[in-house]
């Protein structure tokens, strides 16, 4: 279970948000919605641990996050809006450097399923550099077909990516909820996933 | 768990192979500066080996500072930086095995390199062995010390010679131990003593700077 409470957040002098408290448990998703520059991707990274809060603390299994960091880690698989990819590694390389840098252990075999699993499996050999916005995407999010970790926090997965692969990504998304997962996301499209429990987390600016 | 750090090093070192000019500009940056000054001074043997040791010296240092802006630069901007913070291993761990990775590509070339270049300078064969080991326990120092410096400058406009300012002065004691052996063995002394100090630099650097580049990386995330 993750529980934020009373978080703030400031960049610069600038106070994104203030008081924000919610409360996820298992097979829970939630949404972040608000205007550009409200903060919402602050937020995320802020739940990750990249970001020191102002206030507030955020709780993971009754826990602060940074107090067992690598416990906390191990449960949660973050994609932000950068796709942590290397231009001169292929496809498969960089998703077999990203699992195996968050501990799982991951083959040949099985990356090359995650990429076909979102139709990428023509590009696995190909360098990143060469691949387009969408596909560079699609990549990165392989790695959602690869983690174990409970807790998934999705900085505008939907973007750049074509109508075929959102069906396939919310169809995953669906999937982790069903197995007791968790999963925090950005969007500004509406699409349609499915959860034991759905809540909203709006932030004003 | 531990081979965490193994794949970074891996990938690093693939990375570099797959941008082999990166690499050769350090390389020849070395081999161009310390080419420069038999040059620029003359033919003159006794001025030459005079000034060799401060010379190499000062071109690998100046050779390892500009590969340092990259060392983070890369993952900072594409993301993967923000993956190894929140991996579930000790960053430390994985800051070292980058570092390690940018010693093997920057610093062990210019080591074996030297001694090509100090023959330029006509030093004696026995000084020439020093060079090279002074080279091999200082270069390490360089790559550590130097890595806290990258990751303080990381995302700072001009960082590259902001990182000089603040890592050149961090060198001196290197520089000091390291062209003093040279220069003790051209006087015909032990150069022990100097050798010594430099691996104590070293093993210094290698207990410290991960632990301040860590933090200072988890500073320049925010």
């Amino acid at each position: 279970m993750l529980t934020a409470q009373g978080l703030a957040c400031l960049r610069g002098d600038r106070l994104l948000f203030k008081n924000v408290a919610f409360e996820l448990s298992a097979g829970g998703l939630m949404y972040v919605l608000g205007e550009n520059g409200s903060g919402k991707s602050s937020l995320l990274r802020l739940l990750c641990g990249l970001l020191t809060p102002e206030e507030g603390a955020v709780f993971w299994n009754g826990q602060a996050i940074g107090q067992d960091a690598e416990l906390y880690q191990t449960d949660l698989t973050y994609i932000g809006h950068l796709n942590g990819l290397k231009d001169d590694l292929t496809a498969l390389e960089n998703l077999q450097f990203g699992a195996r840098l968050a501990g799982n252990v991951v083959d040949n075999v099985a990356a090359l399923k995650a990429l076909t699993a979102i139709g990428v499996a023509r590009c696995a050999n190909l360098p990143v550099g060469v691949l387009s916005q969408g596909q560079k995407r699609r990549v990165a999010l392989a790695r959602l077909w690869l983690t174990r970790s409970k807790l998934w926090i999705l900085d505008e997965p939907f973007a750049a990516l074509d109508t075929a692969s959102v069906e396939v990504l919310a169809a995953q998304l669906s999937a982790h909820m069903v197995n007791g997962g968790m999963t925090i996301i950005t969007t500004h499209q509406d699409v349609a996933i499915q959860a034991q429990s759905t809540q909203t987390l709006r932030l004003s600016a | 768990m531990n081979e965490a750090w193994i794949i970074v090093l891996k990938r690093d070192l693939l990375l570099a192979f797959r941008r082999r000019s990166d690499v050769a500009t350090t390389l020849f940056f070395f081999l161009i500066v310390s080419s420069l000054f038999p040059l620029g001074i003359g033919p003159e043997a006794a001025v030459l080996s005079s000034i060799a040791p401060g010379v190499l010296w000062v071109a690998a240092l100046l050779a390892g500072m500009i590969s340092l802006t990259r060392l983070f630069a890369a993952d900072f901007a594409d993301g993967s930086l923000e993956q190894m913070l929140i991996a579930p291993q000790p960053l430390a761990l994985l800051v070292l095995a980058k570092i390690l990775a940018h010693w093997i590509v920057c610093g062990l070339p210019v080591v074996l390199l030297a001694p090509l270049i100090g023959l330029q300078y006509a030093l004696p064969n026995e000084s020439l062995l020093v060079l090279v080991w002074s080279l091999l326990l200082g270069t390490p120092a360089l790559s550590l010390i130097g890595a806290i410096g990258a990751a303080l400058t990381l995302g700072v406009r001009g960082s590259g010679l902001l990182v000089a300012l603040l890592v050149l002065p961090l060198y001196i004691p290197v520089l000091i131990f390291g062209a003093g052996a040279v220069a003790a063995s051209q006087h015909g002394m032990s150069a022990q003593a100097h050798l010594s100090l430099l691996a104590a630099c070293s093993i210094l650097a290698l207990v410290l700077a991960p632990l301040a580049t860590a933090a200072a990386l988890r500073i320049s995330v925010e």
